[in-house]
């Protein structure tokens, strides 16, 4: 714990429907739900007019959809766009501080100390965080953040959550027990349900009753690392340091498709380029790794992975795409792919070489698959089936303009036509193989609406 | 009969009993008697052992009784004779004084074991011993690529070669035997572990027989008879890959490494190369330098060794457990190592020794057997 108020941590408000009422502007003020909309899809973010119903991330789609009046968007999520929605804010903050440590997608951690000539004071650094929040306001085209202020990260988190949405909460030096010690316990990173649960048991709900706790009480309870932890961090002992730059662990590449993919060649092929980009990756880095993962979404937006580890690090791609094709095999396409990733981790600086990589026969009946049923790569990549629109995404018609799908179904597709900065706009319909409609790019709030 | 004998025969047998059978009768030792023999017999339908013992015998019959149990009680019962009889569904045992009867399983139900296909030729029981343990050190152990698990046996006329690979090593050694018929030429993938376990223990006479059949697709069985002795096992249907294109055809430069010195060290420096973390081996004219860790939460460690080389200095990287199983397996006290870069394959071979004062049958083997094995190491590419 610093003497001063200068970890920052900044947390972008329901991100995924906030960047897509931004990017909607007819969506503005209704309740939002981006997730997996169809099927058996989970909630991935809910805006805060649908958390009024009770709806919130993880809740089964169908759920929500009961919980929510007519109205109310399911969206099937854009990543890229949020993806460059997250650049911009971490751009902001890196004018900052030199010290920016970014946790996920819609977090970070600043080092306020690292700045040049920094006013930490409590005053100083209140201004700092309404600055901030302004400036990212503008910077995103209204998404906003809730900033935590403090002298520890799990101070500056907390203080984060505090004041939702568009909150700002600095937590002077000294006040940091008055403001742990009312909160639910789960409150604490590392106290999740099970955890919870055990303590509750024993008759500790909040923070300062967590603390009531002795040292060897916890350890017996949740044993010595777990229960060493939490004894210190009910006591607001946290020196973690902000780490701007982590050395890699792992080195992955993934993408989205337009439409989900269920045929296997298809599949195969992305496989197979996604290898290639993650070697690419790995050997700029002169690197090699042990583990190859397979991170699969589902069209109902479930997320898993599959790894498997070698006896010897690799930066072989066609070792990485032919561990990649059996782990697909195993995760199974059933119902459609959105979202494939792969990765390696466990990573080395040395390669064990292969005697004969170039002259295994092959015995493997994707391979096999593969080179029958694959007529040439461009081809597989992109087959020209009947086009499936999911809601949400961002389309251009030849003579409408930009805009996005608001359904689809029964071979039609409806299309609302807006985009950032625009006003509310007009929906129409069209067949879901009309030519003058494509698939496009996010709009980007910076330019000027067309 | 003896009681060493029968509980040799059995523990042979048993060994290859399948410790989880898919049919209950597979877990039996089938019993036969025919004349003045014994037979001893376990099958798993991949492989099959059958011994022989010589007994006196009041007539002829057969019986299936748990293999393990079996095995155990010949090996615990006391140093005198032992006496067998059927007893209705049960098999007693007397021997001394301690008796045993045992519950049979249904003989009927026991698969008839593979007949012994015809003979291919005849080879020396400790040569084939040597070079199959020689060569199954580098087969594989993961059954995803089942050609990795298996030793290759090619017959080119007088000439067996052996080889195995598990992709990152290849072990080929060669040697004479005397075909049924001159000019025989077969190619056949044997599975390495069951290979290495037979040629282990067929060395109680001076000869194996190998048969082979390999007429028809996949049903391929290999035979081995020793003396009292023999087991069939099943081919694997599998391609081997064209090991003799990854020979290197050219050497820039070599060493030549006093064999258990050399090990020794490796031994001693690979103590800190975890998780395979290469061994470094620098080659300079008169000695090699080997480490292995570095990063600073790793231990270090770093030794000479005195050899001869010949080429420009090089350094190299080895799997130190690729490394120090091909030195295991060279056999001779000094090694040869030859190079062509430092991310090609190395190869291991023996060097004969001058048969300083003795120009007989020894030495001249010597020199035979140092050339006729070959240990290829693909090396571990290092960073920088």
């Amino acid at each position: 714990m610093r003497d001063t108020a200068s970890i920052l941590h900044l947390d972008l408000d329901a991100m995924f429907s906030a960047v897509e009422m931004r990017d909607k502007p007819s969506l503005v003020g209704k309740p939002v739900v981006v997730g997996g909309v169809r099927g058996r899809g989970v909630v991935a973010t809910a805006s805060y007019e649908a958390r009024a119903y009770g709806v919130h991330s993880a809740m089964p789609t169908a759920e929500a959809r009961r919980r929510l009046p007519s109205g109310a968007a399911f969206l099937g999520g854009r990543f890229s766009a949020y993806r460059m929605t997250s650049e911009v804010v971490m751009a902001v903050l890196s004018e900052l501080s030199p010290i920016v440590e970014q946790v996920s997608i819609d977090e970070a951690v600043v080092d306020l100390a690292a700045r040049e000539n920094a006013d930490l004071s409590v005053a100083g650094v209140t201004a700092l965080g309404e600055a901030l929040k302004a400036r990212v306001a503008e910077a995103t085209g209204g998404v906003t953040a809730s900033i935590g202020i403090a002298s520890s990260r799990m101070l500056a988190k907390i203080g984060s959550d505090l004041n939702k949405p568009n909150g700002l909460t600095v937590v002077a030096p000294g006040q940091e027990l008055a403001v742990l010690h009312p909160l639910p316990v789960t409150r604490i990173a590392g106290v999740g349900p099970a955890t919870a649960e055990r303590l509750r048991q024993v008759g500790v709900r909040t923070v300062a009753e967590l603390a009531s706790k002795s040292l060897h009480d916890l350890v017996t309870l949740f044993g010595k690392a777990h229960g060493n932890g939490l004894y210190h961090l009910a006591r607001a002992e946290d020196d973690r340091p902000v780490v701007p730059y982590r050395e890699a662990k792992s080195i992955s590449a993934e993408e989205t498709f337009e439409r989900d993919l269920t045929d296997m060649p298809a599949l195969t092929r992305e496989i197979e380029l996604l290898a290639q980009r993650v070697v690419r990756r790995l050997r700029a880095a002169n690197s090699s790794g042990r583990t190859v993962t397979l991170k699969v979404r589902r069209y109902d937006f479930t997320t898993l992975t599959r790894s498997l580890t070698l006896p010897h690090p690799t930066d072989d791609p066609t070792e990485v795409t032919q561990i990649a094709r059996r782990l697909l095999v195993q995760a199974g396409a059933t119902g459609g792919i959105r979202l494939l990733g792969v990765g390696v981790s466990g990573l080395s600086d040395f390669v064990q070489q292969d005697l004969f990589t170039d002259s295994v026969p092959e015995d493997d009946e994707a391979e096999a698959l593969d080179e029958d049923a694959a007529p040439s790569p461009g081809e597989v990549a992109r087959p020209v089936q009947p086009r499936i629109w999911h809601p949400g995404q961002d389309v251009r018609h030849d003579e409408h303009g930009p805009g996005w799908v608001w359904g689809s179904g029964l071979n039609r597709v409806t299309v609302r036509f807006e985009g950032p900065g625009t006003p509310p706009g007009p929906v129409r319909t069209f067949f879901a193989d009309d030519e003058a409609l494509h698939p496009s790019e996010p709009p980007d709030w910076r330019r000027s609406p067309e | 009969m003896a009681r060493e004998v029968l509980s040799d025969a059995v523990a042979w047998t048993a060994r290859s009993l399948p410790p989880r059978p898919s049919v209950p009768v597979l877990a039996g030792i089938l019993l036969e008697v025919d004349g003045s023999q014994l037979s001893v017999s376990g099958f798993d339908y991949e492989v099959s052992a059958r011994a022989e013992v010589d007994v006196q015998a009041t007539e002829s019959g057969r019986t299936l009784v748990p293999g393990r149990l079996l095995a155990e009680i010949t090996r615990a019962l006391p140093p005198h004779p032992v006496d067998i009889r059927a007893e209705g569904p049960r098999l007693a045992i007397t021997c001394g004084n301690a008796r045993f009867s045992l519950p049979t399983l249904p003989v009927e139900d026991y698969p008839s074991l593979p007949s012994m296909p015809s003979a291919a030729g005849v080879v020396e029981s400790d040569v084939f011993a040597e070079a199959v343990g020689q060569v199954a050190v580098a087969a594989g152990r993961d059954d995803t690529l089942p050609m990795l698990t298996g030793v290759r046996l090619e017959i080119d006329d007088d000439r067996v070669t052996l080889a195995a690979t598990d992709r990152y090593r290849l072990a080929v050694r060669e040697f004479a035997w005397r075909p049924e018929t001159p000019g025989l030429s077969a190619a056949v993938l044997v599975p390495a572990r069951t290979l290495a376990d037979a040629a282990k223990t067929l060395t109680s006479g001076p000869e194996i027989v190998l048969s082979l059949s390999s007429s028809g697709t996949g049903e391929g069985i290999l035979g081995l008879s020793g003396k009292d002795r023999q087991t069939t096992t099943r081919l694997l249907d599998a391609e081997f890959v064209k090991y003799r294109a990854i020979m290197p055809s050219e050497s820039h430069a070599h060493a030549t490494l006093p064999v258990g010195l050399f090990t020794d060290a490796a031994k001693r420096v690979a103590l800190v190369a975890e998780r395979g973390t290469p061994l470094r081996c620098e080659f300079t004219p008169g000695q090699v330098t080997l480490r292995a860790g570095g990063t600073d939460d790793e231990g270090q460690a770093e030794e000479r060794c005195d050899v001869e080389f010949d080429g420009e200095p090089l350094t190299i990287g080895f799997n130190p457990s690729f490394l120090l199983d091909g030195l295991a397996a060279v056999h001779t006290p000094r090694a040869r190592m030859d190079f062509t870069s430092p991310l090609k394959p190395a190869v291991l071979s023996g060097v004969a020794e001058p048969a300083a004062e003795d120009e007989g049958a020894g030495g001249g083997r010597a020199i035979v057997e140092g050339a006729d094995y070959r240990y290829l190491i693909m090396p571990v590419r290092l960073p920088g």
